[in-house]
């Protein structure tokens, strides 16, 4: 069997003014055919208007271990949030 | 459905580990890609997924033989759409398969070589265009049975995959419809056509969904994994409930003289498949068992040279780049 064209991510915009989002990947020699893929199988019924297409190992990804170290500090600074502050009727909206 | 029969395989996994990882399924907490899982799930899940890959890529084929024969323009563009569809769903799949550390190319020699299955029902023909209604109707309704409950499947990615296989398969069903019902209303001859195709494939399409596997060891372990979401026998029922009205609207008969509507169960009885077939079907001995897997591999060799030549340009182009 002879080499497997490597595996890429691909990102869409689903409508103007939104970010780009992950919907899925595909196999493609090259970043051109990628992108022409994608539109042939992610854009069949208007779903986008941009594509972006990443090779699957040029990305970097944190590791579910680190989940603790990384994501619970955060979880303590409440005050980080507008809803942790009492502000007077009369002061009106803010 | 579109994977038959899958065994589960056991885990020799750590039992504290095991533990935790059931008490997050049943908190409905995604398993993604670099989670810990047991190895039996991942290995039944490449399993159940990769045939659900091969069983969307192989079902082109008895659909595909019908575009260029398809009786207008609108027909065929409509039909080519679907099987466009069908080519997305293998994708869709294969890539799910792939997170879990298995090759596109390693499925696709094991379905060329025989080793893993697809759908026992796209081991039979499609003999006429009445057919291509029938198989849209009973065989696109028959998946969704199965595909609609695995969108809530413990695995992201296979759920994922599913959530997109379902927004596009309510499309294949209704183009079926469409054409049984223009079939249905046509001339006498037409009609007989939806009826003798409606014949063929209702037994077929109950195959699908496997034998009764309520006491299987197997189908315990899978549900408790939430990759199987139902008994084989509760969708098959749901299936049939579901097609009889559709079925009675056309004017056509199901060829089960035993089906009646059971006021106790708040179902119908219906007769079962003749299960010897199946599994003669699985062994390999349907009537398009030969056909199909000649067809892929002759679709992969045929196809080498545009792969290989695709892949010498963009490293040729990439050295280029890189020399500069
Ligand atoms: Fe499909
Ligand atoms: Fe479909």
């Amino acid at each position: 069997m002879s080499k497997e064209w490597p595996l890429w991510e691909i990102f869409i915009r689903g409508q103007h003014g939104l970010s780009h989002r992950h919907v899925g990947s595909l196999h493609a020699p090259d970043a051109e055919m990628a992108i022409k893929n994608a539109r042939d199988v992610y854009t069949r019924r208007n779903e986008g208007v941009s594509i972006w297409v990443v090779e699957a190992n040029n990305i970097s990804a944190s590791s579910p271990s680190e989940k603790g170290p990384l994501y619970e500090p955060s979880e303590s600074k409440i005050y980080r949030h507008p809803t942790f502050f009492d502000i007077p009727d009369e002061v009106g909206h803010m | 459905m579109y994977a038959q029969m899958i065994k589960s395989e056991a885990s020799t996994d750590d039992p504290e580990k095991l533990k935790e990882f059931q008490a997050k399924i049943d908190a409905n907490i995604k398993v993604e890609p670099r989670d810990w899982m047991p190895e039996g799930y991942r290995k039944t899940l490449i399993r159940q997924i990769g045939q659900h890959a091969h069983s969307e890529i192989v079902g082109q084929l008895p659909e595909g033989n019908w575009i260029t024969r398809a009786p207008t323009l609108e027909r065929k563009m409509i039909l080519l759409a679907k099987v466009q569809d069908e080519a997305g769903h293998g994708l869709y799949l294969y890539a799910a398969a792939e997170t879990l550390g298995v090759s596109r190319d390693d499925l696709t020699e094991q379905l060329l070589n025989g080793k893993m299955k697809y759908s026992s029902i796209f081991n039979y023909p499609t003999l006429n265009w009445a057919d291509i209604g029938a198989v849209g109707w009973l065989v696109d309704g028959a998946a969704i049975m199965n595909q609609v409950p695995l969108q809530r499947t413990s695995y992201g990615p296979y759920s994922r995959a599913m959530i997109r296989v379902c927004k596009e398969e309510s499309f294949h069903q209704r183009q079926g419809y469409d054409i049984m019902m223009k079939m249905a209303q046509g001339t006498d001859a037409q009609k007989k056509m939806a009826q003798d195709a409606l014949n063929r494939l209702w037994y077929p399409s109950l195959m699908m969904f496997g034998p009764s596997d309520a006491e299987s060891v197997h189908s315990t372990q899978n549900m408790a994994w939430k990759i199987k979401m139902n008994t084989n026998d509760e969708l098959r029922q749901k299936f049939v409930d579901q097609t009889v009205p559709q079925a009675k609207y056309l004017g056509l008969t199901i060829p089960d003289e035993h089906l009646t509507w059971n006021e106790e169960k708040g179902g119908h009885d219906y007769s079962d498949p003749d299960w010897s077939e199946f599994f003669d079907v699985l062994k390999g001995n349907g009537p398009c068992n030969v056909d199909r897997l000649e067809a892929r591999n002759k679709a992969w060799d045929d196809g080498a040279w545009v792969r290989d030549g695709l892949m010498a340009h963009a490293e040729k182009k990439k050295a280029q780049v890189a020399a500069e």
